[in-house]
């Protein structure tokens, strides 16, 4: 968490020092939702993330100076500069990709999770969407599929109470989104997204469900973004100082450090060590950014379409 | 790959849904990650318990027996939910599977274009190249027109589409368009065999009728390569899927003028085989280009553009072609027909090169 909140925050610094990283949508306050669903996946589960995806892809194990040389256009980035931050991909983690088309993400998830039960692989997908994707179509036809088949995929919205600046209780008229799961005949459950023990909880419960055959689950993450949409976006066009301030007051890191340090499971030295570690991480991500070769003007034309390899006809 | 000439002799016909159902049977024998997905693909496979199974197996009937050989786990009936599976589609072609997906007409591609646009196309490059995407889209196009008695009418303005030109300006798409049953299964199988997305345009009328020999074993038409189906040597007919027949069609009426017509068959509209369409031309110095689709930014009207940018020195006159016109499709058999372009249209053309004969 502390390290999605240190790249984020640093990328924001970047952002407003005129560094041109392109468009990014900060996941600074939602952390405990990408740490407690991937906290309960193993590395060979499948992600499948929303625009605002950064938080995810740390979550999963994607390494953050791939992801800033992403950031950077550089030719040493997760996508080698071809992505940017909506399109972060690392097939090896196991994340299928941050897809800024809000929905999509959700029925490539199940694809995956169609994938492992043909295959037999006994892997689990998640995937994150926003309460602004619960309007979308495609969910709905991904999650009756996922439904109908029995597949191993873990819906996770994320309900930070704003798709862009349309607030949720003027587009959603169920009073849970949890409670559509009933629709597909899924458990549904909402919990506290800024209580990263919760999130874990309830995911660990539905991963084991998946595993088993079970089939789906939705879980609905409360939680709240401490930013605008993207980086250009001022909330004080649609949300008050004051609702903001409260929402802080129950940030997910802060919780989660007095929990440790109330249970003894980590000291003040510890957790001060944690962040200088991240600290010099995100340092050396952001100078191995810099450092890295930009793509060359022929890599403009490579990867239009799949190669064929030798011999397979 | 075989020949076509090789095969003219083969002990066995198959019509153009039969060529693609044993393509298919045939790649889901040697490779266990093929599934095969979309509506009534198998029809009625919830109800093996009452006995119903494999209840229609899409327009063409290409998907005809497949649950039966391969079973409900690799044969899929799906919702109506074109937008949800295709997307299902592409997850699973990231994550290890090799999904056949059938768009039951291309007509509804608008319910699931995003996953094709956004999506399928551009992932391979957009994520630097580090997935492959062996997803094949299977859909079937176009009017009936010419043949109103196959069907006592047309299906109108929302199933009876052509729409080549909003896959192909996609980059990173394949799309093909076989217009036999030899080409239908040697295009299919080298479109599963292929590790990125390729759609195949199935028309209905040659599902209907293209019936011709075809090799039992597996083979493949490449991607990317036109065919001269007929030599000539006043004039290029390009055809594109049915048109092909047509222009085939028109050069036999031409024969008895003295004009002798060389057709090219198109087979894959992107990557377009430039080379194959350019090098015809250096011969005929005429070309007509043949498209069941409406001209507006179509097929007809980049190929002509291409042709008239890179051939230009061999051309003794205007390139011409011959479309639908810019309006839906209608519904009465006779509007249809009058939509449709046939031979007439083509001959006409051609006269307008020599008058009535050479």
């Amino acid at each position: 968490m502390t390290l999605i909140r240190e790249f984020e925050e640093r990328l924001k610094w970047l952002v407003e020092t005129g560094v041109p990283v392109g468009a990014v949508h900060y996941y600074t306050g939602q952390e405990a939702c990408a740490v407690g669903v991937c906290a309960a996946l193993e590395p060979t589960d499948w992600i499948a993330s929303t625009h605002r995806g950064h938080g995810h892809c740390i979550a999963k194990g994607v390494e953050v100076h791939r992801m800033m040389a992403e950031l950077y256009g550089k030719s040493t980035g997760t996508n080698r500069g071809k992505g940017g931050s909506m399109h972060i991909t690392d097939i090896r983690t196991g994340m299928l990709g941050v897809n800024p088309i809000v929905g999509m993400g959700v029925t490539h998830a199940v694809g995956a999770a169609l994938s492992a039960k043909v295959r037999q692989t006994r892997q689990a997908a998640a995937t994150f969407f926003g309460e602004g994707a619960a309007s979308i179509g495609a969910v709905h036809e991904a999650m009756n599929l996922a439904a109908i088949w029995k597949l191993p995929v873990i819906f996770v919205c994320e309900n930070n109470g704003y798709a862009q600046s349309t607030p949720v209780e003027y587009a959603v008229v169920v009073p849970r989104i949890a409670e559509r799961a009933a629709a597909y005949c899924m458990p549904g459950v909402t919990v506290d997204g800024q209580d990263v023990l919760a999130v874990w909880g309830a995911t660990a419960a539905a991963v084991d469900r998946a595993r088993a055959g079970g089939g789906p689950s939705l879980i609905e993450c409360m939680t709240y973004r401490y930013y605008g949409h993207h980086q250009g976006d001022d909330t004080r066009r649609y949300r008050t100082k004051e609702e903001e301030s409260e929402a802080r007051s129950r940030d997910c890191i802060e919780r989660f450090r007095k929990q440790m340090l109330a249970m003894g499971t980590l000291s003040q030295e510890e957790t001060a060590l944690i962040d200088v570690k991240n600290k010099d991480k995100i340092d050396e991500a952001v100078a191995f950014a810099v450092a890295s070769p930009l793509p060359q003007p022929g890599d403009l034309l490579t990867d239009v379409y799949v190669s064929q390899p030798e011999g397979r006809e | 790959m075989i020949s076509a000439g090789t095969i003219a002799a083969a002990a066995r016909e198959l019509n153009f849904g039969q060529a693609i159902n044993e393509a298919i049977r045939l790649e889901m024998r040697r490779d266990p990650t093929i599934v095969v997905m979309g509506e009534d693909v198998a029809g009625g496979a919830g109800r093996v318990h009452l006995g119903f199974v494999d209840a229609w197996g899409g327009p063409l009937r290409a998907t005809r027996g497949l649950i039966t050989e391969f079973g409900p786990q690799r044969v899929l009936d799906t919702p109506i939910a074109e937008m949800g599976f295709l997307g299902a589609g592409v997850g699973a072609a990231m994550s290890g599977l090799r999904p056949i997906v059938e768009i039951m007409f291309v007509d509804l591609i608008g319910c699931c274009y995003d996953q094709i646009m956004n999506q399928a196309a551009k992932m391979h490059y957009m994520m630097g190249g580090q997935i492959d995407l062996p997803l094949v889209i299977r859909t079937a196009y176009g009017t009936r027109g010419g043949d109103n008695r196959t069907y006592g009418g047309g299906a109108g303005a929302q199933h009876s589409q052509t729409l080549y030109s909003v896959l192909a300006h996609i980059p990173g798409l394949k799309v093909v368009v076989p217009s036999t049953a030899y080409n239908a299964k040697g295009l299919t199988i080298a479109a599963i065999r292929d590790n990125g997305p390729v759609v195949i345009l199935e028309h209905k009328f040659l599902g209907l009728k293209a019936k011709g020999p075809v090799p039992e074993g597996g083979y493949t038409v490449p991607i990317g390569r036109a065919e001269i189906v007929r030599s000539g040597h006043d004039v290029t007919l390009c055809g594109i899927g049915r048109m092909t027949h047509i222009c085939l069609e028109a050069a036999n009426s031409l024969l008895s003028e003295g004009i002798d017509a060389e057709v090219v068959d198109v087979l894959t509209l992107s990557p377009l085989d430039e080379s194959t369409i350019l090098e015809s031309v250096s011969r005929t110095h005429r070309l007509i280009v043949v498209d069941e689709d409406t001209p507006t930014a179509s097929m007809a009207r980049d190929i002509a553009a291409r042709v008239a940018d890179k051939g230009f020195d061999y051309l003794d006159a205007p390139i011409k072609t011959v479309t639908a016109p810019d309006t839906p499709v209608p519904f009465a058999a006779v509007l249809e027909a009058h939509y449709t372009p046939g031979p007439e249209q083509v001959i006409s053309a051609v006269h307008s090169f020599f008058g009535t004969g050479v």
